[in-house]
C-alpha cells in the first residue's frame, strides 16, 4: 500500500465537508415550501437563501480536496471507501439535526452501497 | 408572488413518497455525464488557462449539468428524507463505470462488476425498505 496518509487524510476531509454539504442543502430545501423564488432569495437578512450557497460551496470545497487526495500516488482502492464513509457520517448529522430515524433498510442499503463503493474502488486502477 | 398561503400549501403537501428518490436518480446521471463530459473537455484541453476551460465546450457543458444536478438534488431533499436520498448519489459510480466502458474502452473487471451490483442492490434497499 502506497496511498500516503496524507492524501488519505484529504479525501477523509471531502468525505467530511461534502456531508455537511448535504446538510445545508437540505436545511435551505425547507425554504423552497414558501416558493420558486426562495431557491436564492430569503426574507430575513441575509435576504439571500445562504443555507444553500453553503451547500454548493461546501461541494465545491469537497471536490477540490477530494481531487488533492486521489493524485498520484493516492489509490483509488484504499480512496474511494473513504468516500463512502461521508454516506456513514450523512446517516448521523440526519439524526441529529433533522430527527431522521434509523432503519432497518436504511443501514442495510448504507452497508450494501458502502461495500460496493469498496469494490469499485478495489476494481480502479 | 401574490397569493403565497394556497401556493404553498399545495407544494408542501404533495406526498409523492417516491418522487425524491426519482428525482436523485436523475440527478446521478445527470452526473455522471457531467464527469464524461469534463473527462472529455480535460482531454483534449488546449491552453489550461482559465480562458482555455472557458472555451472548452465539453468541459463547460459538464459543469451546467452539474449545476442542473445540484438543483434537482435540492428539490427531492424538500420532500425527501437526508439520511435516504445523499447515499443514492452513489450510483453515480455505476453511470461513470457504465459510461467509461461505452466511451473510453476502460475495462470493466470482476471487482468493479460485484461493486456495481452492491451498490444497486443498496439503493433498491434504500428505496424500497428504507421508509421504516
Amino acid at each position: 500500500m502506497t496511498t500516503p496518509v496524507s492524501h488519505m487524510l484529504l479525501v477523509l476531509l471531502a468525505a467530511f465537508i461534502g456531508s455537511f454539504g448535504g446538510v445545508f442543502l437540505k436545511a435551505g430545501s425547507a425554504e423552497l415550501r414558501k416558493g420558486w423564488m426562495y431557491l436564492v432569495i430569503a426574507k430575513e437578512p441575509p435576504f439571500f437563501n445562504w443555507r444553500l450557497a453553503a451547500g454548493v460551496a461546501m461541494f465545491l470545497l469537497s471536490s477540490y480536496f477530494f481531487v488533492l487526495g486521489i493524485r498520484p500516488p493516492g489509490e483509488l482502492s484504499v480512496l474511494y471507501p473513504m468516500v463512502a464513509l461521508g454516506y456513514i457520517f450523512t446517516l448521523l448529522w440526519s439524526r441529529i439535526f433533522f430527527k431522521e430515524p434509523f432503519t432497518r433498510g436504511k443501514v442495510l442499503g448504507l452497508f450494501l452501497i458502502v461495500v460496493g463503493v469498496f469494490f469499485v474502488g478495489l476494481g480502479s486502477k | 408572488m401574490s397569493a403565497p398561503a394556497a401556493d404553498s400549501a399545495r407544494i408542501s403537501d404533495a406526498p409523492a413518497r417516491r418522487q425524491p428518490v426519482g428525482l436523485v436518480f436523475c440527478c446521478t446521471i445527470l452526473g455522471a455525464a457531467a464527469q464524461v463530459l469534463m473527462k472529455s473537455g480535460a482531454n483534449h484541453m488546449a491552453n489550461p488557462g482559465l480562458l482555455g476551460m472557458i472555451a472548452n465546450l465539453p468541459l463547460m457543458a459538464g459543469y451546467s449539468l452539474y449545476g442542473i444536478s445540484t438543483l434537482l438534488l435540492v428539490i427531492a431533499l424538500k420532500d425527501g428524507e437526508l439520511s435516504l436520498l445523499y447515499p443514492v448519489i452513489a450510483l453515480t459510480y455505476v453511470w461513470v463505470t457504465v459510461l467509461s466502458f461505452l466511451i473510453f474502452r476502460d475495462h470493466i473487471n470482476p471487482f468493479k462488476l460485484t461493486g456495481i451490483v452492491l451498490i444497486v442492490t443498496g439503493v433498491a434497499v434504500l428505496g424500497k425498505g428504507g421508509r421504516r
